[in-house]
């Protein structure tokens, strides 16, 4: 006779309510040992507030949490660690003044200096193919380094259970089979993974079930092997998808253009920019692959006038040297941008949507003499809303009560409305919903098709695809060439983004 | 549940939006506050809280000339607070408005002192030569920050003790009344170099009614000039305005400029008002108590109006429990400070509401009822 294991984690009608939204309402879920267990949903629908329930960082109104088939209350993250539960946060935890081993040192028990877990660090984070420095300070770091922090900081603690808030955006493809490797090994040694994605792709190859939420609730449970990714979209959606289709067209004269530019980063710990050659029509989109920390930011800054160059004609917008130009500058001549952070730099957190509809969009009739003419925001964030079907109270709704996908909308939208000649957009759909990013894709493309240049940075290969006449890949502050997306095969932009074309550099623009 | 939560079952939780409530409530809390912890204070000292409390509030301000002094006192707090209300916005900080203060006082009475045969237009070239004053004081710490990246913070402030050592020295030495009997003190400004009175018998002039009109015009900046909004965007996300193009540099020298200007008017209107004259000691710290009296106000230029009022009757009551109750003058002080921490206090629950924390019981789980059946 056999006793059956209990499951590790076992939720029952899990509640949560906050003073504006019912984020979960009777939650059940299940985690075997050893099971790598998806958790899909769009954003808002509360997949985010259950994980931090699960970790003891939020406090359930009602239900009831089973460790290993004993009842817990799991009252702060340190009780987490204790029954053995890691968790990578989607939105990271880290002390910006320090450095990734005092970081690390701060969250671990028993207490060990920095110095002692620097080798550790550095050890486990080679052995599963994140690269991190220990002894770098946080602030230096992009975003997706930030994110290996994370999870090598978890992996040093030999978890039980490990929570992953979509791990594998800023990951390389090489990177992420690496890590579905490492994830399925530390399942084999019964370890259970709880994996929150909205990648339906990578959710169909590595996981074991899947629990899908949708508006707070769970809306289905499902084996993700035997679905299809319309199947799991429609359960997480309630609803079917369309796809966005990119017709093939010629495109016009360069509207973009960055000639030999080699630039030092503000940051001592910045990537510079080294003689970057890119040119963006009329009429195409040109998407820029690569790892995060790769110089995105710095080309990024370049080219949108915060950081100016110094030669004028290292970048020419609409064939002016724009080199020297401040970013309102080169608004003026037909630049519009959507940077990567939302709050706080493509829109002020406490400011209402009209008042962010006037951040960029003063040009579009809403100063007179020097005097805000309310009206006129207001009247341009609601039809920016109407059109990019921005879901908030209304146009007076502070930016930072909208979810992370609204505000996006909201600022691709405001920045496409402004009718500009060259457009270039950071990471458009970071995470952003299903639905939300399939309409801003669209709305890129429609861009295109009326002839705008438009240069996307991303690193989501799969939207790069689905959206890019060309293609071209940053590494180590340098850009490769740019290839025609359908002579760019996965497997090469994988090799690229290792640095390879440095070695070939000065090869032919393959679209020239 | 730890045992904080066993004995305190209430914990912090962010609002969904901020509070409006809140944010009004929360100077009133702490005015509330302050009078509570005053009556403490009061009775820990031997004094009857209560007939301390009537010295210090209401006796100073229960008959017209009283009022009028409450007005007087409020102009000076007024005019730097509204200034550095605009530059706050903007993470500008003007520490030094007390330095400003005095060059505007020097810059006006210096063409009070020197410039003879302006008639009536003495006044309009003093209150302007007061303001540029104060303008290119703080256009030092501009010009530094611009330049140099210095922080105002430290610029502004150092440079109040030059200018405070500037006018020392100016009324111990060449601008001496010869007929002052060797006091330290200016030449006594003509008739028609002082602001006429608004009602006579009382002390407070049109300096007033100039600084409810600065405070409008402050309240139109800030709420519909693009200028305004930008200075704005670049205290609320510095990001942002670099990303819209806003120009750093502009901000700073427009926040510095205006709040040095204001601090320089303030200035030489207390000069050429109740004073009359140039002395080392023309302000009891009015600088410094408007950066209290600018948040106190909410950082707003029309709530800066009724801070200021407060403010001015504090230092009010300080005086009056200096000469009734033989109390020390640092009463004043210790009532703004204790007044700005009640403040800062309060101002936590405009974003954060304390909500009870309900008890958990675990209860057994389902799953060994289940598992037992299995098997």
């Amino acid at each position: 006779m056999h006793t059956p294991t209990p499951p590790r984690l076992q939720l029952q009608g899990i509640t949560k309510r906050y003073p504006a939204v019912l984020a979960n309402d009777r939650i059940d879920l299940k985690v075997d040992a050893g099971e790598i267990h998806a958790l899909l949903g769009e954003n808002g629908a509360g997949k985010s507030t259950l994980m931090k329930i699960v970790y003891g960082v939020v406090r359930p109104d009602s239900g009831s949490i089973g460790w290993e088939g004993a009842p817990v209350v799991i009252d702060s993250p340190a009780t987490a660690r204790r029954l053995g539960i890691g968790m990578v946060f989607q939105h990271f935890s880290l002390f910006e003044t320090l450095t990734v081993a005092e970081n690390i040192a701060l969250s671990i028990e028993p207490r060990t200096k920095p110095a002692v877990l620097a080798p550790r660090i550095r050890e486990i984070s080679e052995s599963y193919g994140l690269p991190v420095d220990p002894n770098r300070l946080v602030h230096s770091m992009s975003v997706g380094e930030r994110q290996r922090v994370e999870i090598v900081r978890c992996l040093l603690q030999s978890p039980r259970l490990l929570i992953m808030d979509e791990p594998t955006s800023v990951l390389t493809p090489q990177a992420v089979t690496m890590l579905f490797e490492t994830l399925r090994r530390l399942a084999a040694e019964k370890v259970s993974i709880l994996y929150i994605s909205h990648k339906l792709d990578e959710v169909r190859s590595l996981c074991d079930s899947a629990t899908v939420l949708r508006g707070g609730r769970v809306s289905g449970t499902a084996n993700p092997r035997i679905e299809t990714n319309e199947s799991l979209a429609r359960m997480m959606v309630g609803a079917d998808l369309q796809e966005c289709r990119l017709t093939p067209r010629e495109p016009g004269e360069v509207r973009l253009e960055v000639k030999s530019l080699t630039q030092a980063s503000i940051d001592p710990f910045g990537t510079s920019l080294q003689q970057i050659d890119l040119a963006v029509r009329s009429g195409e989109i040109v998407g820029i692959a690569g790892v995060s920390g790769n110089g995105q930011r710095e080309l990024l800054a370049a080219i949108s006038g915060e950081a100016r160059s110094d030669r004028a004609n290292a970048i020419r917008i609409c064939d002016r040297d724009a080199g020297a130009l401040d970013p309102a500058q080169r608004r003026a001549i037909g630049l519009s941008f959507v940077p990567e952070e939302r709050l706080g730099r493509g829109a002020v957190p406490d400011l209402s949507l009209a008042d962010n509809a006037l951040l960029t969009a003063y040009g579009a009739g809403m100063v007179k003499n020097g005097f805000v003419r309310t009206g006129a925001c207001r009247d341009f964030a609601r039809e920016t809303i109407r059109q990019f079907d921005v879901r908030c109270g209304s146009e007076l709704s502070i930016a930072s009560s909208l979810s992370g996908g609204n505000l996006q909308k909201f600022i691709v939208g405001r920045e496409i409305r402004l009718a500009p000649r060259v457009m270039v957009v950071a990471q458009p759909t970071w995470g952003v919903d299903i639905g939300a990013s399939q309409s801003i894709r669209q709305a890129l493309i429609d861009m295109r098709d009326q002839g705008v240049a438009v240069l996307v940075i991303s690193e989501e290969l799969d939207e790069l695809y689905a959206i890019c006449d060309r293609l071209a890949v940053i590494a180590g502050g340098r850009l490769s060439p740019t290839y025609p997306t359908a002579q760019l095969p996965l497997e090469q932009i994988g090799v690229l983004m290792t640095g390879s074309f440095v070695a070939s550099a000065g090869a032919a623009d393959v679209a020239a | 549940m730890s045992l904080l939560e066993r004995v305190w079952p209430l914990q912090l939780e962010r609002r969904a939006a901020p509070s409006r409530v809140m944010s009004f409530a929360s100077p009133l809390i702490a005015a509330v506050a302050m009078l509570i912890t005053g009556f403490i204070l009061f009775s820990a000292l031997g004094k009857d809280p209560v007939a301390a409390f009537n010295v210090f509030f209401i006796e100073p301000l229960s008959n017209a000339y009283g009022l009028g002094e409450l007005l007087l006192k409020a102009t000076p707090l007024l005019l730097c607070a509204v200034g550095l209300t605009i530059g706050f916005r903007a993470n500008v900080w003007n520490i030094g408005a007390e330095g400003q203060f005095v060059i505007g006082a020097i810059a006006g009475g210096g063409v009070a002192l020197f410039a003879s045969g302006l008639g009536v237009f003495a006044l309009p070239a003093m209150l302007l030569a007061g303001a540029a004053g104060g303008m290119a004081w703080a256009g030092i710490a501009a010009w530094l920050r611009t330049r140099f990246n210095t922080s105002e913070i430290l610029v502004t402030l150092m440079l109040v003790y030059i200018a405070k050592l500037g006018l020392s020295y100016l009324v111990h030495g060449p601008w001496r009344d010869p007929a002052g009997f060797n006091f330290p003190q200016s030449q006594a400004f003509d008739e028609n170099e002082i602001l006429p009175l608004l009602w006579e018998g009382a002390r407070v002039n049109i300096a007033f009614i100039m600084a409810l009109a600065l405070a409008v015009l402050g309240a139109i900046f800030v709420s519909k000039s693009f200028a305004g909004f930008r200075m704005r965007v670049a205290g609320l996300a510095p990001a942002a305005a670099a990303y819209a193009g806003y120009s750093d540099k502009r901000n700073i020298w427009l926040a510095l400029l205006i709040s040095g200007g204001c601090a320089g008017l303030a200035g030489i209107c207390e000069v050429a008002g109740p004073i009359g004259l140039l002395s080392p000691d023309i302000s009891p710290g009015y600088g410094f108590a408007a950066i209290i009296v600018a948040f106190v106000g909410r950082l707003h230029p029309l709530g800066v109006v009724l801070s200021s009022l407060l403010m001015s009757a504090l230092y009010l009551g300080g005086e009056s429990a200096q000469i009734e109750l033989q109390l020390p003058s640092s009463v004043t002080g210790l009532f703004q400070g204790i007044l700005l921490f009640y403040l800062l206090a309060a101002d936590l629950f405009i974003t954060f509401r304390l909500r009870r924390v309900k008890p958990i019981v675990a209860q057994p789980l389902a799953i060994g009822v289940k598992t037992a059946n299995a098997s």
